[in-house]
């Protein structure tokens, strides 16, 4: 019985992500539209806490700079959906400021393609750029998460002040249509949903892919001993542009669906405070399992709406708490709860199943916790 | 031994994680089941003992520091409205979400508030970002704001009532009084946003217009606390005033070094639009002493209603707290809002909207009448005189509320600024 149990337990990998997508499919089956909407928002977030867990949990380089690159998708987004608003008009943000006509450099927005390819590749080539400064120059750990709140202020700082181009703390709003389409129909919000869940799914399973392959066993070998990789004859710093890069591509994808769901984009998104936040959404989750950053960008979510709905006068002090404990009670995530229990099945059913141990190799034992870590990476 | 205690503590953590789990999944919960029960429609909010309305101020972040007394206002009206015998014959019910200072979060709850709860109308808001967020979620979905700040106009949404002065309402009326007495020569000095940059667009097209000059104009970032600048630029360009749009924390800061400069009131008079009772207290009288603003309503306003309205809100709030005028536009909006539903005699919103027009108020600042054709409100406009205890002296007042025009339809100099 108990073996079987296990059995489960392990299969479940599978059987959990079918299931898991076979809720968000037919999540608008269950819930209003309003709830739908918020759900749309916390899988966008959940594409950016995969990028982030796999450049901070398989590559162990911390970016606390994730929310520039997310906004600079979304204001890509955003770009293309006020011009497709105002029917040729200048954005109403650009007459106050002062401008008379569209500036050259936002003429590609009125292209949709254009402005999904810019919100891929801006925050990429960002990325690159600030990886290819900072890592040849070996600077890494705390160093490298400072210079990206650099980067985070220096970003808020200019979308802030270059208001006849970005719309200032106001940010980018009053959206009306894509491709013709009435932004405010709650069947188009369901084809959005469904798109959003779909682009989840396909960079999970990419980025699940991925980290079976030579090059993610590079970038935990960059995490446990870079030095070493070097000596052995890699050139770290490719790994490591190539992995920040396309984490910032998986941020700017995420914000280009994130300003399709909520309708507004301001500078106050991509700030220090949203950035941190989203690597908590990956260390409460759980850091280099991939799933765990999924469900704690979801989780961690709710939970804010939740507590917000229900105490709006103190609910940022349950939110607090909430990262209180889960910091110190959970250091190795929701996900090293589900190993913990996985362990400790394992342990029960060994000790009142002897015969099990005779077998050998399949023990897991006192440090289960290791090898399930491995097989779930795997 | 060891191993049993491991064993208790992985209990623990599976408990913690799964009572948060609950807790967080009880709230989403509650108010899911709030959509299944309330799916009838608007008939089932009417037909229940209370009237929903939601109550949508930043709660926390920067913008509490101003929007917690607004809320505290709205809950003031409702609460003596409810006391009164309600509206139809039912109590108001508020329902209050945070917008935490953040506009995405402004257009998030303001969906939930009308999708989830289906309140009646919403009174919410403070600046102008988080209005603009909220507006196209109140256009999508026919709902009804109230909006208690004075603004930079150019905006009629058909779901949006204005209750705050519109620019022909504070500022053309300042700017032409400044004019009047002797002060030709403008320095303009705003925060880095929409409201300074169009009030200021506004302002030198009318200084054009009524001959004035335009000595200067600079914008600071918001939250900017370094002005020894900008300063240095007013003396040397030597204006007769200094129109401030600054908003928040900078005004604390400009005041402050303004005054250690050694520039006082009688040298170059300050008239300011976001400087209210509430901020003087922050700022500090002894440095304000002096200065102008521009305002709708002072908390020293003579009516019998303003003597009322600040003895319920103080006996409510505290002997230390002030009202100001955002805070009077947040409490009669309820009572407009009340007035249009009786008159309407349903919450249903195009209804209420039509009837609306024409409704007046014995407010605190004095009688106030709706346009319905704006969706603003008559309004009295004052420029105040800061005294030393941090209240305002009335120096000038319009002797008729002035009619709305958010639009500057009334003004020829105005006929470029209409961007949109």
């Amino acid at each position: 019985m108990r073996t079987a149990a296990i059995r489960f337990i392990q299969s479940r990998g599978t059987v959990g992500y079918l299931l898991i997508a076979a809720v968000l499919f037919s999540a608008p089956l269950f819930i209003s539209d309003f709830r739908l909407n918020l759900l749309a928002k916390f899988l966008s977030f959940a594409i950016l806490a995969i990028g982030l867990d796999l450049i901070w949990g398989y590559t162990g380089i911390l970016s606390l700079g994730q929310g520039v690159f997310f906004g600079l998708g979304a204001y890509c987004m955003a770009m293309h959906l006020k011009l497709a608003s105002t029917n040729g008009a200048l954005p109403d943000f650009m007459s106050w400021s002062g401008l008379s006509e569209l500036p050259w450099f936002l003429e590609p927005f009125h292209s949709f393609p254009a402005a999904v390819l810019l919100g891929l590749l801006l925050p990429a080539a960002l990325a690159m750029l600030l990886g290819y400064v900072t890592f040849r120059s070996r600077i890494r750990g705390v160093y490298f998460s400072i210079l990206t709140q650099a980067l985070v202020l220096i970003t808020v700082t200019l979308f802030v002040g270059q208001q006849a181009y970005t719309g200032g703390t106001n940010g980018v709003t009053g959206f009306r249509e894509i491709f013709g389409y009435s932004l405010s129909n709650p069947d188009v919000q369901m084809v959005l949903y469904w798109i959003t869940a779909a682009v989840l799914i396909v960079v999970f399973l990419f980025a699940k892919w991925l980290v079976g392959t030579r090059f993610a066993r590079a970038l935990q070998a960059i995490r446990d001993g870079e030095n070493r990789l070097r000596f052995i004859g890699y050139n770290p710093d490719i790994y490591k542009m190539a992995v920040f890069a396309l984490s910032a591509a998986f941020a700017g994808l995420a914000g280009m669906l994130f300003v399709l769901h909520v309708g507004i984009i301001s500078p106050s998104m991509m700030g220090i405070v949203p950035s941190i936040e989203m690597v908590l959404w990956v260390a409460i989750g759980g850091r280099g399992t991939l799933i765990g950053a999924v469900i704690g960008a979801i989780l961690i979510n709710a939970a804010k709406t939740g507590f917000s709905e229900a105490y709006p006068d103190g609910w940022l002090y349950f939110l607090g708490a909430l990262f209180v404990i889960a910091v110190v009670f959970l250091p190795s995530g929701i996900m090293g709860v589900r190993d913990k229990l996985m362990a400790l099945v394992q342990r029960r059913s060994e000790r009142n199943t002897k015969q099990l141990a005779e077998k050998g190799g399949e023990s897991i034992g006192a440090n289960g916790m290791d090898s399930v870590l491995r097989e779930t990476n795997r | 031994m060891v191993k049993n205690v491991r064993i208790k503590w992985s209990k623990v953590v599976l408990m913690l994680v799964l009572s948060f789990a609950l807790v967080a999944a009880g709230c989403s919960n509650t108010s899911n089941e709030g959509v299944t029960a309330n799916t009838g429609g608007t008939e089932s909010a009417s037909s229940s003992d209370t009237i929903k309305v939601g109550i949508l101020h930043s709660l926390s972040g920067t913008m509490s520091i101003s929007e917690v007394s607004v809320k505290d206002a709205e809950l003031l009206a409702i609460e003596e409205i409810n006391a009164n015998g309600g509206v139809l014959g039912k109590q108001l019910e508020p329902v209050i979400e945070d917008g935490a200072s953040d506009w995405p979060t402004f257009a998030e709850k303001a969906r939930k508030l009308i999708e989830q709860d289906e309140v009646a109308t919403v009174f919410g808001g403070w600046t102008s970002a988080s209005r603009k967020a909220m507006l196209p979620v109140f256009e999508e979905l026919n709902g009804l704001l109230w909006y208690p700040v004075q603004y930079e106009g150019l905006e009629t949404s058909p779901n949006i009532f204005y209750t705050g002065a519109t620019t022909n309402q504070q500022i053309i009326p300042s700017v032409s009084w400044l004019l009047e007495q002797g002060h030709q020569n403008f320095y303009l000095l705003g925060s880095d946003y929409v409201f300074p940059r169009t009030a200021n667009k506004i302002i030198k097209a009318q200084l054009e217009a009524e001959g004035g000059v335009t000595a200067g104009e600079e914008y600071t970032p918001l939250g900017h606390t370094e002005y020894s600048t900008i300063i240095n630029k007013i003396k040397s360009a030597q204006p007769d005033v200094i129109y401030n749009t600054l908003n928040g924390d900078s005004n604390v800061a400009f005041f402050k070094q303004l005054k250690d400069a050694g520039i006082s009131a009688e040298d170059i008079p300050v008239l300011s639009v976001s400087v209210a009772e509430e901020e003087i207290r922050g700022i500090g009288a002894d440095v304000l002493e002096g200065h102008y603003a521009a305002w709708n309503y002072y908390q020293t306003t003579e009516t019998p209603e303003n003597m009322a309205f600040v003895k319920a809100y103080k006996a409510k709030y505290g002997d230390d707290r002030v009202t100001a005028d955002p805070i009077e536009a947040g409490y009669i909006a309820v009572y407009l809002w009340a007035a249009a539903v009786e008159k309407a005699g349903t919450t249903d919103v195009d209804q209420v909207k039509a009837a609306a027009d024409g409704i007046t108020f014995a407010a605190p600042e004095g009688e106030v009448t709706i346009d319905g054709d704006t969706q603003h409100i008559y309004k009295k406009v004052r420029i105040g005189q800061i005294e030393a205890d941090g209240m305002f002296k009335e120096v000038y007042s319009t002797p008729e509320p002035v009619k709305p025009d958010p639009h500057l339809a009334g003004y020829d100099w105005a006929e470029g600024l209409k961007g949109q």
